[in-house]
């Protein structure tokens, strides 16, 4: 709104100003005439048609740049305070701030890592696999467009838009190992990863000359608008690994262990859903009809999801509860992520739909069966929704929504296009294999070096007071 | 000297605390409870597992009244807190050997 307010502002003003040369120009014709200078006149329109074209581009530049400056607060506030609500009160009490720290501790080392060398991996021009050192310490990032990537906005806007799904990516992944993991055990193996993992599959996916880059001519290219492949499948299995390495929570699955404040995780979905629009339509990397049908898509694939778990929750349980409704949206926001810049408003709708109630079958039967203690539901929400949004991403995309292979090209499968399906498996596929392999290495690594789970006596006593030293709720005053 | 100690149904309490003021009961205190008797519990679902919660939340009355005033008491408790379901509550009646008021050192049944 704010972005579309300032364009029209600055097309006024370029009308203004272009009219003023022209009645001058309206003169200088007749002047013209009597000196018979043709070329004069020929250079003073070259001029203007210059100055003209420079406005428009300065007043695209300025409205696409205020939009993804707001998208990337929003995606800031997806897990800060959206996603550290939503995990922190899925948890006991004597956990919560323990797993707001995990959150925010990425927001804060994960930026860091960002600027002296992770951007650098991830963007910087390098080989298929990853990104070279050009750009480390944020060398050569400045305030020009870098035309592969976004060429109406700043560098640096790109740079800081794509950190905060860096930021975001980790700190999704804590809700597997929720209320066993050590503080200090946590950062090592963050930073790691970081490096490791999604430094790799960023680049893969979205960096210049990446194996799976659909828009820069990658070899598979795999449709992922905002980070199916990317955020969500690498951490949604990372979280499936964690959880199976590091082992359950003391007393799971016999101690009860329901969360104690559904209302904080209320609060933090919802907020995950408003930030959610910066996340998928800022992934336009423009204030254009692309941004538009991100948008739409995004929000009606997580009521659809939404309506779907809700559904089949109320159908085996005999009530559609809080908590099931919220983590379908949630699941449905992670489904339609790497749709959002191809499918239409209906394609939304199915994707969140299908989602909905296959996330709810992963979290409530198949964890069950298998036993593991994904705690917060990383995977079964994350991992699995992503999985599946990847690959409905190339039965649903849509060329006339996103012509990313040329004009009228088919683009998913319902256009004909069946390859596109295999395309978003090798997708699906790498980023499940490098999330498996890479996260396996460095937890042995870390768990030799540092140890991963918190002692037992730690365990009971709760995380917020064994890891920091402090209690979110003071019961005595 | 009796204390008259109630375990009741929460949503009860504002009707018994105004029939123990009818009767001429002058203090009570009030505690926030969970507990359980024969009543069962409920089950839950988070996220389809069930966990069954078998510690409700309840309110704890206790009154301690003359020795002649007793029997008021636990009727105008009765009165109000039984539905005749399962989870009315219990109230159990014990000896007092002493009253003390702070304020001024006043005994026995003048200090309640």
């Amino acid at each position: 709104m704010r972005s579309m307010l300032v364009k029209v502002f600055l097309l006024l003003f370029i009308g203004i100003v272009s009219v003023g040369p022209f009645a001058g120009a309206v003169s200088a014709q007749t002047a013209a005439a009597t000196t018979g200078s043709q070329a004069d006149r020929i250079t003073v329109l070259e001029k203007q048609v210059a100055d003209q074209s420079a406005a428009i581009s300065s007043a695209q530049s300025a409205g696409d740049n205020a939009w993804m400056l707001v998208s990337a607060a929003l995606v800031l506030m997806m897990s800060g305070p959206g996603l550290a609500l939503f995990y922190g009160g899925l948890v006991r009490r004597k956990n919560i701030l323990g797993t707001m720290m995990q959150t925010f501790a990425m927001m804060v080392v994960i930026t860091v890592l960002w600027a002296l060398v992770t951007y650098s991996l991830a963007f910087g021009s390098g080989n298929a696999f990853i990104g070279g050192l050009h750009n480390v310490f944020l060398h050569g990032v400045g305030l020009m467009p870098d035309k592969d990537y976004a060429a109406t906005i700043p560098l640096q806007t790109f740079m800081v838009y794509q950190l905060m799904f860096a930021i975001i990516t980790p700190a999704l992944i804590t809700g597997a190992f929720a209320e066993r993991m050590k503080f200090s055990a946590m950062l090592a193996f963050m930073v790691l990863w970081a490096v490791f993992v999604y430094s790799p599959m960023a680049h893969m996916v979205w960096g210049k000359g990446g194996l799976l880059n659909a828009a820069l001519g990658g070899r598979f290219p795999c449709l992922d608008f905002a980070g199916g492949t990317v955020v969500h499948v690498t951490s949604g299995v990372s979280a499936l690994v964690t959880a199976l390495y590091l082992g359950k929570r003391l007393g799971y699955p016999k101690v009860p262990m329901p969360p104690h404040s559904v209302v904080l995780s209320f609060i933090g979905a919802c907020l995950l859903w408003v930030g959610w629009f910066g996340f998928n339509a800022g992934s336009a990397l423009a204030a254009g009809t692309l941004a538009t049908s991100a948008f739409v898509a995004t929000h009606f694939g997580a009521a659809a999801a939404a309506l779907g778990w809700s559904a089949a929750e109320w159908i085996r349980n005999g009530k559609p509860s809080a908590l099931g409704a919220i983590s379908g949206a949630v699941a449905g926001l992670v489904a339609i992520t790497p749709a959002s810049g191809f499918v239409t408003p209906m394609g939304a709708l199915w994707i969140g739909l299908i989602a909905g109630v296959f996330c709810f079958f992963m979290v409530v039967k198949v964890k069950t069966l298998f036993g593991y203690d994904d705690s917060l539901d990383a995977f079964g929400v994350h991992g699995a929704g992503g999985t599946i949004g990847a690959l409905l991403t190339g039965i649903f995309a849509k060329s006339f929504i996103n012509p990313i292979f040329g004009a009228g090209k088919p683009t998913g499968l319902l256009e004909g296009n069946a390859h596109q399906l295999l395309n978003q498996l090798t997708g699906v596929s790498i980023a499940w294999g490098l999330s498996i392999v890479g996260t396996v290495i460095i937890l042995f690594i870390v768990d030799k070096v540092i140890g991963l789970r918190v002692s037992a006596e730690d365990e009971e006593t709760g995380l917020d007071l064994s890891q920091h030293g402090e209690e979110g709720y003071d019961w005595a005053h | 000297m009796q204390k008259v100690e109630a375990v009741i149904q929460p949503s009860k309490l504002d009707a018994i605390k105004d029939a123990l003021v009818e009767i001429g009961v002058h203090g009570i205190t009030i505690m926030e409870a969970r507990g359980h008797g024969r009543q069962k519990g409920h089950t839950e679902f988070y996220r389809g597992r069930e966990y069954s919660v078998d510690l409700l939340p309840k309110v704890k009355l206790e009154t301690v009244v003359s020795d002649d005033m007793v029997d008021k008491v636990v009727q105008a408790i009765i009165g109000i807190a039984r539905t005749g379901n399962i989870g009315d509550g219990k109230i159990f009646v014990s000896h007092v050997d002493e009253a003390i008021r702070i304020r001024n050192d006043e005994r026995g049944d003048i200090a309640l």
